[in-house]
């Protein structure tokens, strides 16, 4: 906690997440309603008019329902999707990155080829077939985006674990009798894992938005249904004339992104013994 | 002194470098000199500020965060520092070359050795053909073979001595009228050192330039120096001539720095009555065609220390990997209590783990960067369970720090909060940890300054006896040998050469091979070292 105090952008930015799982949590429960309103008389109301109720602060969108109210709901879709599917892929992608680089055996040479198959197949085509035929839920669409992003995780885990299977500390473990599992979990997971979160949270934005190109295939999350990216396509053909509808879940995509980003990075700093003194030192020298 | 303008004249230089822990002080108010035709040896330990004054000189320190608070560097009368940067480019390479330790990094991969070195000629206005001839001559010259086909080669072709030797003929391609050569033996074999150190002076003498010599080494200042100047954090502490210092230290850290050099001590006597903990038959490694060990076999007995030694490429430490079974052995036994170490099933395998332990030459690579002391420690309980019961696990490595000399304070530490040293004797506590009975020391003690060389041999030599272990010391470094080990192995190629009592080695050795090793060997004091030269010399005449 101390050491989160001691670097102030990540704070900001772990207070940002925070507001924002609330909003989640408790957006459903208390503003659906609101949310899902119709008011014709508030089309495309523009932003910033506060004699309105403080749900049309941020503008209507073209069915007139209030912007922030729907940011709000629309955060806990949103959010479990992406959590979900960054979650997910970077679970199995790490594990499966973690076998196919201590594997000298076959393991090592069809578990690359697996990420190559993925690859080299059209995501969208993938996400296309695979929600055609299952129901697009929150679940399929989970299910859908994890996979074409594990390549990334087990080429970078298998890259990572090629080089520091080599480094002469895992050498010193082999030699005390450490068992397998205990090598690569307790000594090259934890060197890789930094550079695997630092994706990760770059990987949020890519899901988010890859979520709402689905929407707008109708493929997706479905009105009445919402999510961020889903406002910002709704949105689109507006932005001439009504830039708000657009503007403010997109935001919302930036900011979350940014925050996990600044959060990931005081992470990877708190995290590693070497690093740490920087913030332990007050953070008047940062960097 | 009397004597003309110096060549190079370094006065009362200060370096600081900006960090993110607050400034630190590199150098302090440092003054030295070298005419031409002279060879000062600037001494001193990692971190001693040794290479920086001559980094100011060739214009290589990084400002920011390197800043040069004060001082003057005098080329022939003229102050480097005041120029400008264009300046200085026309006498950097052209007056003032530089060759470093480690040839390979300062070699671009991408291109080949000979045009590498016609650039630098051509860069300073050589014509392109007169560079190419003058780049065959200069490589016939430092004992390159086959001159015009090594000059189409690309770096990697070459052996770690041929392209210290390429660097150096590359330095030399403009006549400079000083060299400065920072460590520019330090990554190689001791015949290759002698060879290399003997085409430096050959040359030197030739043009009669000026060299300055970085070294931490007291061998490599006894075989080459005219002067020599002491650096201890970031101080001048003694300067003079070298057989002076050597004879007569004046400063106590000179005093310690040379009573803490190796090979001075008194042999051991072997005992006899010890039995064979290990026998080695007939051991045998193959990589694909290439034989690394053919066939080896030797006895380690209960109690004692068994050196290998051996040039790079001998095969000395794949012995230790395969016996520790890091690779797998190609053929052969190695018998340990009767069983066959080299044949052993996993689970056996794992209970002998506890029995041979390794203590590997890096402390800051085989330290897992992310655990603290103690959890390194502790770490070996974790695996071997039975060993000490969890809730004493605290205590017992207090004892162990303890043990190799340090207190409980550096439990909660990591490895990169601790001194090379310490971590050394942090490795040496983890493999204690399990109880050994042997353990195998790779290098142990090579990436060690002198005096913390001598504290670890001290202490592996307390714990040898303390616990009954026995050791199997490979090392590259003679006079270490020569103080710590009972029995010496000489390596070469995959094969024994020879092997037999330390004092049989030092004194009697049979072998031409191990008499050439020995010759090569640099000895601390001056005095010894010009009569070894000669010696060499008289053999190679001969």
């Amino acid at each position: 906690m101390r050491l989160l105090l001691a670097d102030k952008p990540a704070s900001c930015a772990a207070v940002f997440l925070i507001a924002m799982l609330l909003c989640a949590l408790l957006g459903p429960i208390l503003l659906e309603e609101v949310a899902s309103k119709q008011n014709l008389r508030g089309r495309n109301a523009p932003p910033f008019l506060f004699d309105q109720s403080w749900t049309m602060w941020l503008g209507g969108d073209q069915l007139g329902r209030p912007l922030l109210a729907r940011i709000i709901v629309a955060a806990a879709n949103t959010i479990a999707i992406a959590t979900g599917a960054v979650i997910a892929s970077m679970t199995i992608g790490t594990l499966l990155g973690l076998a196919a680089g201590w594997s000298r055996g076959r393991a090592g040479q069809l578990i690359p080829r697996i990420a190559d198959v993925i690859m080299s197949f059209p995501s969208l085509l993938l996400a296309v077939i695979v929600l055609y035929m299952l129901e697009p839920s929150v679940g399929n669409i989970i299910l859908v985006l994890a996979i074409t992003r594990i390549p990334v995780y087990l080429r970078t885990a298998r890259a990572e674990v090629l080089e520091i299977r080599e480094r002469m500390f895992v050498q010193a473990a082999t030699v005390m009798g450490a068992s397998t599992r205990r090598i690569v979990f307790r000594h090259i997971l934890p060197v890789i894992l930094p550079t695997l979160v630092t994706i990760a949270t770059l990987d949020f934005a890519f899901v988010m938005l890859a979520e709402s190109a689905l929407s707008f295939l109708g493929i997706g999350i479905q009105p009445p249904e919402v999510t961020w990216g889903l406002m910002v396509a709704q949105g689109r053909p507006y932005l001439v004339t009504a830039w708000w509808l657009s503007f403010w879940p997109g935001l919302a995509i930036i900011l979350t992104t940014l925050s996990l980003n600044l959060l990931s990075n005081w992470l990877r700093i708190a995290l590693d013994p070497v690093q740490r003194w920087r913030l332990e030192t007050g953070g008047k020298k940062n960097g | 002194m009397a004597e003309a303008q110096p060549l190079l004249e370094v006065r009362n230089l200060s370096v600081t470098f900006d960090t993110a822990q607050g400034p630190v002080r590199a150098v302090r108010d440092v003054s030295w000199s070298v005419g031409r035709g002279e060879v000062l040896a600037i001494l001193g330990e990692s971190g001693s500020g040794k290479s920086v004054s001559s980094s100011a000189v060739l214009d290589l320190i990084d400002c920011p965060p390197g800043r040069i608070e004060s001082g003057q560097i005098l080329f022939e009368g003229r102050d480097l520092l005041g120029m400008s940067r264009a300046e200085r480019r026309t006498i950097n390479g052209r007056r003032i070359a530089m060759i470093f330790q480690d040839p390979l990094s300062h070699l671009n991969p991408v291109y080949a050795v000979g045009w590498q070195i016609e650039e630098t000629m051509v860069i300073h206005g050589t014509s392109r053909a007169e560079a190419r001839a003058e780049t065959l001559r200069l490589l016939a010259r430092v004992g390159i073979p086959d001159p015009a086909e090594a000059a189409a080669k690309y770096p990697h072709q070459f052996s770690g001595g041929q392209r210290q030797r390429l660097m150096i003929a590359m330095a030399l391609a403009l006549k400079p009228d000083l060299l400065i050569a920072d460590e520019p033996t330090t990554a190689l074999d001791v015949t290759v050192q002698a060879q290399i150190l003997a085409l430096i002076e050959e040359l030197q003498a030739e043009t009669g330039m000026g060299l300055v010599i970085i070294t931490h080494d007291l061998g490599v200042v006894a075989e080459m120096a005219d002067r020599v100047v002491v650096m201890n954090r970031g101080e001048i502490v003694e300067r003079g001539g070298a057989a002076e210092v050597y004879r007569n230290p004046q400063h106590p850290y000179t005093q310690r720095l040379i009573a803490a050099a190796p090979g001075q001590g008194a042999m051991r006597e072997t005992r006899q009555d010890a039995s064979p903990i290990l026998s080695l038959r007939h051991v045998s490694k193959r990589y694909g065609a290439f034989t690394a060990l053919h066939g080896i076999s030797y006895d380690l007995h209960e109690g004692e220390v068994l050196a290998i030694v051996g040039e790079s490429g001998s095969g000395k430490s794949t012995t230790a990997r395969l016996l520790l079974r890091l690779e797998e052995a190609s053929g052969g036994q190695a018998l340990y209590r009767g069983q066959d170490l080299l044949a052993m099933s996993p689970r056996d395998l794992h209970a002998l783990r506890r029995e041979i332990q390794m203590v590997f030459q890096d402390p800051t690579q085989s330290l897992n960067p992310r655990m603290t002391v103690y959890q390194l420690i502790s770490e070996a309980w974790a695996i071997h369970p039975g060993i000490v019961e969890r809730a004493r696990w605290r205590a017992r490595v207090a004892e162990l720090l303890a043990e190799v000399g340090l207190d409980d304070g550096y439990m909660s530490r990591y490895p990169h909060q601790i001194s090379g040293g310490q971590r050394q004797r942090v490795a040496i506590a983890r493999a204690l940890a399990l109880e050994p009975r042997i353990i195998v020391c790779d290098e142990a003690v090579s990436a060690l300054d002198v005096q913390v060389q001598a504290q670890v041999i001290r202490l592996l030599d307390r714990l040898k006896a303390s616990h009954g272990l026995s050791y199997i010391f490979i090392a590259h470094d003679l006079p270490v040998v020569r103080d710590f080990a009972d029995r010496v192995l000489v390596m070469r190629g995959g094969r024994i050469v020879e092997q037999g009592d330390v004092r049989q080695i030092f004194e009697m050795p049979r072998e031409e091979y191990t008499r050439n090793l020995l010759a090569a060997s640099l000895d601390p004091d001056p005095e010894v070292q010009a009569q070894r030269r000669a010696a060499r010399q008289a053999m190679e005449t001969a």
